[in-house]
């Protein structure tokens, strides 16, 4: 909507104007502050300059009035301040619940993304109009940021921690991507870009570009090629849980805690085995560490969501 | 004490300087206007190294193709800018130089209270530097003068290691000056001179000195832990060890956003100073001035996560931090009207001093205003790791902290030296400073907006006319920077006589000679009156004067 004018950015996500909109009233109340602070030093720099024959300085201590004044002034203003920009927060911070999720990883200094389809892009990220999107991501080396500023989000991207973020587009077009956190040497290259199209102009993206499988099959697969099946294999006897129905669920400890079986967990359970064990089985599980990527436990994860899923045939939570 | 007029004798008694010539006498001086002399020159230098830097940023910048230096290099580079410029010139640039010259004298005493101390301070200081430029020399380092986690304990091939010991041992020097002012300022107060006389110079640097007492021994503890997660792989921060990535920005900002009011609450102390001196006024609201120093200095130490909105911290954890942060920009709002209302109805002389002074509120106002973008999450999600943010920091510790600098340094050189810098020189170094500091940082606000992050070598080519721009001022802002660094020195030999009070301002370090004797003052001064009483209709008589 700031088309017209060179000092925004493209404004192309469901809460970009909202925060363009606090930034324009931030950038009045900063003009108006400067320009009073300015324009009194200077009237009175040149009012009470000194010069022969001048009044003199009148010795005025302070007053508890004005002092009272101007504590109170800024501060009604930048709580304020405060509370309107908070509310953008909790938009931008809090996905709708029915979010599409998108998996990125990011490693120096490329991005890696798969989308819920099963293509793969790299420094690319093709998303369709109007509808809301969830990254998950995470960084095979150092901390890495994804930063859309035509959408006005970024996020770290942690090593060894899952962060998401989301947005939804409203407007076509191809917008940078940048990696917002210093990263090493080719910092300034881990760029790339978004490219948002309407939906019918996705979906044929989506069909001609090199469908794999999704990540749900590949995982599957790779459940398989991993041989967690041989402990998992769903059957009453199994040295495994079953992960059938578990997801989003409280999962009992051996040590009396319980956890929620989410991605932090599946991902911590299949690197680190040792940490947490369900209760009523022995910690019999070797680590894949260094076996598998960081992609690889994304497909998993994906697969073992799946399962919980009563659309793709899993069993209810 | 009531002389407006310059004495004109040629050359005045013994005094610090002239006592004893040998370098003995210097390297081994225990006088804190000695050290404080030392400090000025490693510093001026400090600042020769880091301004390099800086000119070797903005040159590549010219081009959104990093054609000019490789990116590696690059990296380093804005690396050393960082790092010189922090921890050798912001952080001890006013505390070092002016406080450890004028904070003896303002209360009143012979020296501070550990005078060796003071000294194994300064020497701890060259060390830190002197590692510091030896981490350069074999390699560099490319971490950021953040040193963020895990790039900086596993992934980064620089000389981590020796810079991170090297900032550890600086952090020392730090800690010992502090602690000396406080000491000095608790116990040598010269009779009479209660807590409320005292001048807000004074007041600064004690808030300051607590800051640093506080403060600095937690990074001193992350940088060793990120010594030994490089050396030994002891698992803290990188998760590839089991440790916690974050965590190193929790304790990174415990100190480093502290660190930020150890740069600017002395620069606050000076610009009281000043405006009280060339507007002939008490301070306007003195004791609130005062305590906004102290209650910035507490709040300051609750703020650290608002580095941190989009690390993933909880979406709590990040209100809170973002109304403590609103919080700590009020008590620098109240100073600045205070100095604003101080000029009201004075008798304002425009010195260079005072020059300073107003280009100093004016650009802290801009940046004390953008940091309140900055602590609104919803914006700095966009904001963060933006050129906004370089321009914010550097409206405040450019526009802040370096322009009090300037502004403390020229108002009393003639009690340093006891000569007068050339005034019309000044100004017209003030003026270029104000406009090529607004010409380099202000483009890069609007930069930050439009998305281009920091730390970028390259950048796409339709920000180039901003960057051109900020290159060019910087060009500006550099030479108004060098001729001080020029006319200063010309001065020594070559200004006129200053006289013990050339400005005729009040406080006990204009009662004493310029430049003062070892021991500061003849006799033990006794205090009767508040700070800065001048009388009612005092007046300046510039034309009674050397300048
Ligand atoms: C009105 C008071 C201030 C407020 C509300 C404020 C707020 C902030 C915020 C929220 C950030 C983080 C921005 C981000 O990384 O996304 C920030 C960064 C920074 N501020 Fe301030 N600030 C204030 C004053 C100062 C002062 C007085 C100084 C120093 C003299 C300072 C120096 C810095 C520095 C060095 C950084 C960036 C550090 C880095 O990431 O390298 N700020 N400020
Ligand atoms: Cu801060």
């Amino acid at each position: 909507m700031w088309k017209g004018i060179p000092l925004f950015p493209d404004s192309a996500s469901t809460y970009s104007d909202a925060v363009d909109y606090f930034y324009l009233a931030l950038v009045v109340i900063s003009i108006f502050f400067t320009v009073l602070v300015a324009a009194l030093v200077v009237v009175f720099a040149i009012r009470f300059r000194t010069r022969p024959g001048s009044a003199g300085a009148v010795q005025i201590h302070g007053s508890h009035g004005l002092e009272i004044f101007w504590t109170v002034v800024p501060l009604v203003i930048v709580m304020a301040l405060f509370v309107w920009s908070t509310k953008i927060w909790f938009v931008i911070t809090r996905p709708p619940a029915h979010a599409e999720q998108y998996y990125v990883t990011g490693k120096q200094w490329m991005w890696k993304i798969q989308h819920p389809t099963g293509q793969r892009e790299i420094n690319m990220l093709h998303v369709p109009v109007g509808v809301p999107i969830q990254l998950r991501m995470i960084s095979e080396d150092v901390i890495h940021s994804f930063f859309i500023p035509a959408f006005r989000v970024k996020r770290d991207v942690l090593p060894g921690r899952y962060s998401t973020m989301w947005f939804e587009a409203t407007k076509a077009g191809t917008y940078h991507l940048f990696c917002a956190e210093y990263c090493g040497t080719k910092h300034s290259q881990m760029i790339g870009s978004v490219i948002v199209m309407e939906q019918a102009d996705y979906e044929l993206w989506l069909a001609g570009a090199a469908a794999g499988e999704s990540p749900q099959a590949q995982g599957e697969k790779l459940f398989a090629a991993s041989r967690c099946d041989t402990c998992h294999t769903g059957k009453p006897d199994a040295r495994g849980p079953d992960f059938k129905g578990l997801w989003g669920t409280q999962v009992q400890l051996s040590d009396g805690s319980s956890v929620i079986f989410n991605e932090d967990y599946v991902r911590e359970s299949i690197l680190l085995p040792t940490a947490k064990t369900v209760a009523g089985f022995q910690q019999l599980m070797p680590t894949y560490a260094g076996q598998l990527g960081e992609d690889q436990i994304l497909s998993l994860i994906a697969y073992l969501k799946s399962l919980s899923d009563p659309a793709q045939g899993g069993a209810k939570p | 004490m009531s002389s407006t007029v310059a004495t004109p004798a040629a050359e005045p008694r013994t005094n610090y300087l002239n006592v004893d010539y040998g370098w003995k006498s210097w390297v081994f001086s225990t006088d804190h206007k000695r050290i404080a002399v030392m400090y000025l020159i490693t510093i001026a230098f400090m600042i020769l190294v880091g301004g390099s830097f800086a000119i070797l940023v903005r040159l590549e910048l010219a081009t959104p193709a990093g054609d000019m230096l490789q990116s590696e290099t690059y990296n380093k580079i804005f690396t050393m800018h960082g790092v010189v410029m922090v921890f050798f010139f912001l952080i001890p640039g006013v505390p070092a130089v002016l406080g450890n010259f004028l904070v003896p004298i303002m209360i009143g005493a012979k020296d501070l209270a550990f005078p060796k101390v003071n000294l194994l301070s300064y020497y701890i200081f060259l060390v830190g530097i002197l590692l510091t430029l030896l981490a350069a020399a074999m390699g560099g380092i490319d971490t950021g003068w953040t040193f963020y986690t895990p790039y900086s304990s596993t992934y980064s091939n620089g000389q981590v290691a020796l810079a991170a010991v090297a900032v550890f041992i600086t952090g020392f020097s730090s800690i010992l000056t502090g602690l000396n002012f406080v000491v000095t300022i608790h116990k040598m107060r010269a009779p009479g001179m209660t807590w409320f006389r005292l001048p807000l110079f004074i007041w600064a640097h004690y808030a300051t000195s607590l800051i640093i007492l506080l403060s600095t021994p937690v990074v001193a503890i992350t940088i060793v832990l990120v010594a030994l997660e490089r050396l030994f792989h002891v698992g803290v921060f990188d998760p590839t060890y089991g440790g916690d990535p974050v965590l190193f920005q929790h304790m990174f900002w415990f100190y480093s956003h502290p660190a930020v009011y150890i740069m600017i609450l002395p620069a606050m102390g000076v610009i009281s100073e000043l405006i009280s001196a060339f507007s002939k006024k008490r301070v306007f609201g003195y004791p609130v001035v005062a305590f906004s120093s102290l209650a910035i200095a507490v709040i300051g130490f609750f703020v650290w996560g608002h580095h941190m909105f989009v690390t993933g911290q909880s979406t709590y954890a990040g209100v809170v931090f973002s109304v403590i942060t609103m919080l700590v920009a009020v008590p620098s709002a109240i100073k600045v009207f205070n100095w604003v209302s101080t000029m009201y109805k004075g008798d304002i002389w425009m010195t260079t001093p005072m020059c300073f002074a107003i280009a100093f509120i004016g650009l802290f106002t801009v940046g004390g205003l953008t940091g309140i973008f900055l602590g609104t999450m919803g914006l700095d999600i966009h904001m963060h790791d933006t050129y906004f943010v370089v321009a914010h920091f550097h409206y405040v510790m450019v526009g802040g902290m370096v322009t009090a600098f300037w502004g403390g340094l020229h108002f009393w050189w003639p009690k340093m030296f006891g000569r007068m810098y050339p005034e019309n020189m000044g100004r017209v170094s003030a003026a270029i400073i104000f406009i090529g500091f607004n010409m380099t940082f202000f483009p890069q606000f609007i930069l930050g907006y439009m998305g281009m992050p920091r730390r970028y070598h390259f950048y796409p080519e339709e920000w180039q006319v901003l960057n051109v721009l900020s290159t060019a001022g910087a060009t500006l802002l550099g030479l108004g920077y060098l001729l001080p660094m020029v006319y200063l020195p010309w001065s020594l030999k070559f200004g006129k006589v200053a006289g013990k009070n050339p400005w005729a301002a009040k406080g006990l370090e204009w009662e004493t000679d310029s430049p003062p004797t070892t021991f500061n003052f003849d006799k033990v001064p006794v205090v009767t009156e508040e700070a800065y009483a001048y009388p009612e209709g005092a007046r300046h008589q510039p034309e009674a004067k050397v300048v």
